[in-house]
């Protein structure tokens, strides 16, 4: 009886340690930013490092500013979520309102596996096939740019709002679009008046978490975007996203050197933009929940 | 009984244990230097069977870094060694010893459309400092110049930055790429494009160009004629000894030197 007890009680505290684990992980991760990235400010100023305009790291004297590679990271996101926004919330609408069972049972799967596409090969799609044809359609110098990237990272984090969205379609329950047809309201009006704003937070958590899929995928941007550490004006020009230039240059920064210390502070404010996506995503959806009389 | 177990167990840790005192190193570093690296590793152990090399990619910063700190005996680099690293090894108790064991030609690309197929080598640095922007002011067609260069940190900017820029900034807007292999492949896809890669990357999808009238080619890099060639190292703590200085003998060896050019590279023997 006793050992039946004391094996109880060994895999609760088994599976405590390993529910844990994520946390240490999150927290061992943060400190090694956190002390990896903060040296450089007492090269630069904070203010410096995010709004210089500049980012020449190995010069001598190097410049540190991230501005452009924060603005290169915005544009792409904000672009992809141009792409993904019709493409991921249309498919969950289609889905889960008009598609019949065996539709459903087809494209859910297939948009499924867009989700397991490695994102080099995205990256090769781009470098590719997107390349040459945006720079014949827009006649432009280079078909690498900030354009380029949103398409790719719309498409790769597609998956990611579609599901999300079709989730929170989910929960709308049926005695609303039951309510909206017996009052005499039509399939279109039942969806844009009634489906659509209950399941409204939850859709934007969709977004959001599309979103800051796309601000940290790497691989793509690093082959597609272009690499220019610009300011961009348009969405036709070559662009530098943080994560390509963490990843590109940290493998032949001398470690413990200025540079290396900035790249750990550019992975720092990444995260903490990531973090704050999620949070924000969070908060909606436990609105939403509450406002459809779910458990919060 | 007992004491049969005790030899039975004792040579079985001994087992274990004797590997373990047979030569094992550890080579890291440069990109650029890792095909032949790894190649010379690979032939060497296949003679040598029981010593062990272990050859990393990483970057010249990486690997030099890693000698320093002693967690690896070859640092592979395609730079030279930087005055702040010297300092740190000095401070760790390392002396950084540079052993050349090839030659690269960093060979100026553009794309086979393009008419322009020579320019010197202030051309080269007023095209990707953004003083020249437009092919027509070189001879070429009325198109704009896309600069295409590595990464600021990597070991073949570096060199392109101390042999052509002369340390200025290149064009803010120049397309910085992680390998020599992106390099190559933006260059053959955009007609308007300008790069620089190490001479095993030269093809036929791109062209390169001659500069101040001698063409990229081993033979130009090994006379010396062709202005844009570095050396490339692998640096080790002190003079070469025991299985490092096997290693890195072999590489300068003719048999060694072979494989350095079957890698792309420019062997030293033929330098005369």
């Amino acid at each position: 009886m006793n050992i039946l007890r004391f094996k109880e009680k060994l895999y609760k505290w088994i599976f405590t340690i390993l529910a844990f684990a994520s946390l240490f992980f999150l927290v061992g991760i943060v400190l090694v930013l956190v002390k990896e990235g903060l040296p450089i400010f007492q090269k630069v100023s904070f203010f410096k490092f995010i709004f210089g305009r500049s980012w020449y790291p190995t010069y001598n004297p190097a410049e540190f500013g991230i501005l452009p590679l924060i603005l290169a990271s915005t544009w792409v996101t904000l672009g992809a979520v141009m792409v993904c926004l019709p493409l991921g919330v249309g498919s969950a609408l289609y889905l889960n309102e008009l598609a019949g069972p065996a539709q459903k049972a087809v494209l859910k799967p297939i948009i499924e596996l867009l989700a397991s596409i490695p994102s080099v090969v995205f990256g090769f799609f781009g470098m590719v096939v997107l390349t040459p044809f945006l720079q014949k359609t827009f006649h432009l110098p280079t078909g690498l740019t900030a354009l380029n990237a949103s398409i790719i990272l719309g498409i790769m984090a597609t998956p990611t709002v579609c599901s999300i969205a079709e989730d929170a379609l989910n929960y709308v329950p049926n005695a609303f679009r039951e309510a909206s047809f017996a009052v005499g309201a039509t399939r279109w009006q039942t969806l844009t008046r009634v489906v659509i704003p209950a399941a409204g937070s939850g859709i934007s958590t969709a977004i959001i978490l599309g979103m800051s899929r796309a601000i940290g995928e790497t691989m793509t941007v690093l082959m597609v975007a272009g690499g220019a550490a610009v300011i961009p004006h348009t969405f036709l020009e070559p662009v530098r996203p943080m994560t390509a230039a963490i990843a590109a240059e940290m493998g032949e920064a001398p470690m413990g050197g200025s540079h290396y210390h900035a790249l750990f502070a550019i992975a720092l404010v990444l995260f903490v933009i990531t973090f704050l996506f999620n949070i924000v995503a969070e908060l909606i959806s436990r609105r939403f929940r509450i406002k459809l009389g779910l458990s919060g | 009984m007992k004491f049969a177990k005790l030899i039975i167990s004792g040579a079985l840790v001994l087992g274990i244990v004797l590997p373990c005192y047979a030569e094992k190193i550890v080579v890291e570093g440069s990109t650029t230097v890792l095909p032949i690296a790894q190649k010379a590793a690979e032939v060497y152990m296949d003679r040598n069977p029981g010593d062990n090399i272990s050859v990393r990619g990483g970057g010249s910063g990486v690997g030099i870094a890693s000698l320093l700190d002693k967690n690896c005996n070859i640092a592979a680099s395609s730079r030279p060694i930087k005055d702040t690293e010297l300092d740190k090894a000095v401070t760790n108790g390392v002396d950084a010893t540079a052993n050349i064991v090839a030659m690269d030609g960093l060979a100026v690309i553009v794309n086979p459309q393009n008419q322009v197929s020579k320019l010197s080598k202030k051309q080269v640095k007023d095209i990707f400092m953004g003083v020249i922007s437009n092919w027509s002011e070189l001879g070429g067609s009325n198109e704009k110049i896309v600069v295409v260069s590595r990464d600021t940190s990597s070991g073949t900017f570096e060199a392109f930055l101390t042999l052509v820029l002369g340390g200025n900034k290149t064009r803010s807007d120049a397309l910085m790429q992680a390998s020599n292999q992106a390099v190559a492949t933006i260059v053959s896809g955009t007609p308007g494009a300008i790069g620089y890669v190490g001479l095993g990357f030269l093809s036929s999808a791109v062209k390169g160009i001659e500069i101040n009238g001698v063409m990229p080619s081993k033979d130009t890099v090994v006379s010396g004629k062709y202005p844009v060639t570095r050396p490339l190292f692998m640096y080790t703590d002190g003079k070469p000894q025991g299985l490092v200085k096997g290693y890195i003998d072999f590489i300068l060896s003719d048999e060694g030197q072979k494989l350095v050019e079957e890698e792309g590279f420019v062997g030293l023997r033929d330098k005369k």
